[in-house]
C-alpha cells in the first residue's frame, strides 16, 4: 500500500469520526433546546421531587458537563444513560434488542437486491431495447418512484388482508418475508438500473470492440471483460443503498409491527423518550457513516483508474 | 460592364466577377431562423412524448390543486355532521364514496341538489375529496419552495466558494463535507421532531401562523441540510467556467467579482441548475410525506398526502381506497416530475448531446 493510499483511508476515517462527533453534538444541543426539558411536566410533580429527578440524571449540572459526561459515557462504555419513559431499562440495552432484528432484516434485503439486481440489470442491457428490456425497465422506474411507506401499505393489504398468504406482523418468520421485499424492491430496482446502464456504457468500449474482433465468445465478453467494469458504480451505491436501509426500516417497522430499531425509533419520538431519540439516532448514524466509509474504500480498492486525492 | 474581351485572350472573363444582386444573394441563404439554446432545448424536450406527457400531468395536478377548492362547496377541515345549531350527527361519519348523510337524503327527497362525496368521508365526517385536494396543494407547495430556498442558499454559497477559491472555499467545502456526510434522513426526523416542539408557539403567535409550525421547520431543515450538494454543484460549474477566457477578459476591461458571477458565470451554468432544481422537487415531496406518515409533518387539521396514508393506514381493511387514493396521487405526482426531469436534462445539457 502506497503512502498515498493510506493518507486516503486516514483521512476518510477522520471525516468518519468527525461526522459521528457532529452528529452526537447536533443531537445532544437540539435534544436540550427543547423547551421544558426532557421531562415533559405531563403530571404536576413537586419540586423536590423533580430537583431529585434533575440530580439522578445529572441535569442539574452545567450542560457543558452534561455534554462531557454524556460523550464520555458513549466512547468509554458505548452507554447512552437510562431511558426516561422505559423505567428500569438502559438506552443501549434497548437499542441491542432492537437492532439484531433490524440487522438481520436489513442484511437479507440489501444482499438480495444486489444478487437479483445486478443479473437483472445485465440481461436488461444484453436484451437492450427489446420486450425484456422494455418490461424490466417499466417495473425498475415504477419501484424506484413509490414511496417504501407506499408499497408497504400496498403488501399489507394485498397480501395480509386479501390473499391472506402472509401474516401481518413479524412474530413468525414468514411475517419478516413482506418487510423484506418492502426493503428490497427499491434498491434492487435501483441496482438494476445502474447495471443496465453502466453495463450498456463499457459495451461501447474499445476494449470489447477489440475482444469482438479478436473472436472471443459473447460469454466471455459480457462475464470475462464488461461485467467486472460494470459493477463499480454499483458499488458506489453500496453506501447510499444502506443508508437507504436504515432509514427505510424506520417505515417498514411502524407498517409491520416489527419490533427493531426503526420502530422504537419512530415511538421514541412519538412519546419524547428523549434519551431514546438521542441513542437511536446517533447509532443509526453510526451505522449509516460505517456503511459509508466502507463503500468509498471498496470503491477505490476496487477500481485503480481512481486516484487517491 | 462593357470591357471587351478577346475571345482568344487567356484573361479571365470579367463578368463573372462582378458583385452579387440582391437576387443571387437571396439564392445562397438558407431559409432557416436562427436558432438559440433554449429554442432548440424545447424543441428536443417536445419530441420526448414520456416527459410531456409528465408535464401534462403535473400541470393538470397543480391546476386543479389549486383552482378546485375555491368552488368545492366542502372545507377540508369542515365536519359535515357537526354543524354548529344542530345535534352531531353520525351519518356522516365513513361514508363510502357517493353515500349521504341523512339530512343530505332529506335535502335531496326535497328535491335539493346535494353535491356528492366522491370520494366518501373520513372518519371524522370531512369530504374526502377535498382533503386529498388540499393534501397534494400542501405536498406540492413544499416540494417546491423547499427547491427554492436549497436553490438560493446553495448557489449562492456555491458560487462564492467557486469563485473566491483560497481559504474561504477551503472552509466552506469542509462544512459541506461534513454535512454532505452526515445522514440526512434522520437529522431531517430529529429536527423536525425538535423544531416543532420548539418553535411551534413562536410561530404561532408570529405572521406565519397561517403557515403553520411543521412545515415551517420542514422549510427550515431543507435550508440546514440539502443546500449542500447544490452548492457543490455549482461550485463545480464555477471552477470550470472561471477558467474561460471571456473571464479573463472581462477581468481585464476590470470588471468586479459580483459582476462576472451574475453576467458571465451564473447564466452559463443555469441550466444545469435549473434542471437539479427540477429533479430536487421530487425528492422533496418524498421526504415531506415520509415525515408526515411518520407523524412528523404538517399539522393535524391540515392534510398532507403523507399525513392521509397514514391516517389511512388504521382502516385499511374497510376503507382500503383512503390509503389508495393519496398513494396513487403522490406516486404520480413523484413519477412524472422525474420524468420530466429526465426529460429536462436530456433536452438542455448540453453535454449529452455530442
Amino acid at each position: 500500500m502506497s503512502t498515498k493510499t493510506l493518507a486516503y483511508i486516514l483521512k476518510r476515517i477522520g471525516l468518519a469520526l468527525l461526522t459521528v462527533w457532529v452528529v452526537i453534538t447536533i443531537t445532544f444541543f437540539v435534544m436540550h433546546a427543547v423547551p421544558g426539558g426532557p421531562f415533559l411536566r405531563e403530571k404536576a410533580v413537586s419540586e423536590t421531587a423533580q430537583a431529585a429527578l434533575e440530580a439522578k440524571y445529572g441535569l442539574d449540572k452545567p450542560l457543558i458537563v452534561q455534554y462531557g459526561t454524556y460523550l464520555k459515557d458513549i466512547i468509554t462504555k458505548f452507554d447512552f444513560g437510562p431511558s426516561i419513559k422505559h423505567r428500569g431499562q438502559t438506552v443501549t440495552g434497548m437499542i441491542r434488542d432492537g437492532l439484531k432484528t433490524s440487522v438481520s432484516i436489513g442484511l437479507i434485503a440489501a444482499f438480495s437486491a444486489l444478487f437479483i439486481g445486478v443479473p437483472l440489470g445485465a440481461v436488461a442491457a444484453i436484451n437492450r431495447n427489446k420486450i425484456v428490456d422494455r418490461i424490466i425497465m417499466v417495473f425498475t422506474t415504477l419501484f424506484v418512484s413509490l414511496p417504501s411507506f407506499i408499497m408497504g401499505s400496498l403488501f399489507l393489504y394485498l397480501f395480509s388482508q386479501q390473499l391472506k398468504w402472509l401474516p401481518a406482523n413479524g412474530d413468525k418468520w414468514t411475517g419478516y418475508i413482506m418487510p423484506i421485499i418492502t426493503l428490497a424492491l427499491y434498491p434492487l430496482s435501483y441496482i438494476t438500473r445502474l447495471t443496465r446502464s453502466s453495463m450498456l456504457d463499457v459495451f461501447g468500449q474499445d476494449y470489447i470492440r477489440t475482444a469482438k474482433a479478436k473472436g472471443v465468445s459473447k460469454g466471455n465478453i459480457i462475464f470475462g471483460h464488461a461485467m467486472k467494469n460494470s459493477l463499480i458504480p454499483v458499488i458506489t451505491y453500496f453506501g447510499p443503498m444502506l443508508a437507504y436501509i436504515v432509514t427505510g426500516s424506520l417505515v417498514v417497522e411502524k407498517i409491520f409491527g416489527i419490533p427493531g430499531i426503526g420502530s422504537k425509533f419512530v415511538t421514541s419520538i412519538t412519546d419524547r423518550d428523549y434519551t431514546l431519540i438521542m441513542g437511536t439516532t446517533i447509532v443509526l448514524a453510526m451505522l449509516i457513516v460505517i456503511m459509508n466509509l466502507i463503500g468509498d474504500l471498496l470503491y477505490k480498492v476496487v477500481d485503480p483508474r481512481i486516484s487517491f486525492d | 460592364m462593357d470591357i471587351k474581351k478577346n475571345p482568344l485572350s487567356m484573361h479571365i472573363n470579367v463578368d463573372s466577377f462582378l458583385p452579387a444582386s440582391d437576387e443571387d444573394k437571396a439564392y445562397m441563404v438558407k431559409m432557416r431562423p436562427s436558432s438559440t439554446f433554449f429554442k432548440d432545448g424545447v424543441k428536443r424536450l417536445l419530441k420526448n412524448k414520456v416527459a410531456v406527457v409528465s408535464f401534462f400531468i403535473i400541470v393538470i395536478i397543480t391546476l386543479s390543486s389549486i383552482i378546485l377548492p375555491f368552488f368545492w362547496p366542502y372545507g377540508y377541515e369542515q365536519q359535515l355532521g357537526n354543524k354548529f345549531p344542530y345535534p352531531v350527527d353520525n351519518s356522516y361519519s365513513n361514508l363510502k364514496p357517493f353515500e349521504y348523510g341523512e339530512t343530505e337524503k332529506a335535502r335531496m327527497e326535497a328535491g335539493e341538489k346535494v353535491f356528492p362525496h366522491i370520494f366518501g368521508t373520513d372518519a371524522q365526517g370531512r369530504d374526502y375529496f377535498i382533503r386529498v385536494v388540499y393534501g397534494t396543494r400542501i405536498s406540492l407547495a413544499v416540494g417546491f419552495f423547499a427547491s427554492i430556498i436549497v436553490l438560493i442558499i446553495g448557489m449562492l454559497i456555491g458560487s462564492i466558494s467557486g469563485y473566491f477559491g483560497g481559504v474561504i472555499d477551503l472552509v466552506l467545502m469542509r462544512i459541506v463535507d461534513v454535512i454532505y456526510s452526515l445522514p440526512d434522513m434522520l437529522m431531517v426526523i430529529l429536527l423536525a421532531a425538535v423544531l416543532n416542539v420548539t418553535l411551534g408557539d413562536a410561530i404561532d403567535k408570529s405572521f406565519l401562523k397561517g403557515i403553520g409550525g411543521n412545515i415551517i421547520s420542514l422549510f427550515i431543515v431543507f435550508a440546514l441540510l440539502y443546500w449542500v450538494s447544490m452548492a457543490r454543484l455549482v461550485r463545480g460549474q464555477i471552477l470550470s467556467l472561471r477558467e474561460q477566457e471571456y473571464v479573463l477578459a472581462s477581468k481585464a476591461a476590470g470588471a468586479k467579482g459580483g459582476w462576472i458571477i451574475r453576467k458571465h458565470l451564473i447564466p452559463n451554468c443555469v441550466s444545469v441548475i435549473f434542471i437539479s432544481t427540477a429533479l430536487q422537487i421530487p425528492s422533496a415531496i418524498f421526504t415531506e410525506s415520509y415525515l408526515s406518515f411518520l407523524g412528523l409533518g404538517v399539522n393535524a387539521p391540515m392534510p398532507s398526502l403523507g399525513s392521509l396514508a397514514n391516517d389511512a393506514l388504521n382502516g385499511i381493511q374497510s376503507y382500503f381506497y383512503r390509503l389508495l387514493i393519496p398513494a396513487v396521487v403522490v406516486s404520480l405526482i413523484v413519477l412524472s416530475l422525474n420524468l420530466f426531469g429526465d426529460g429536462l436534462r436530456d433536452a438542455f445539457d448540453p453535454k449529452l448531446n455530442d
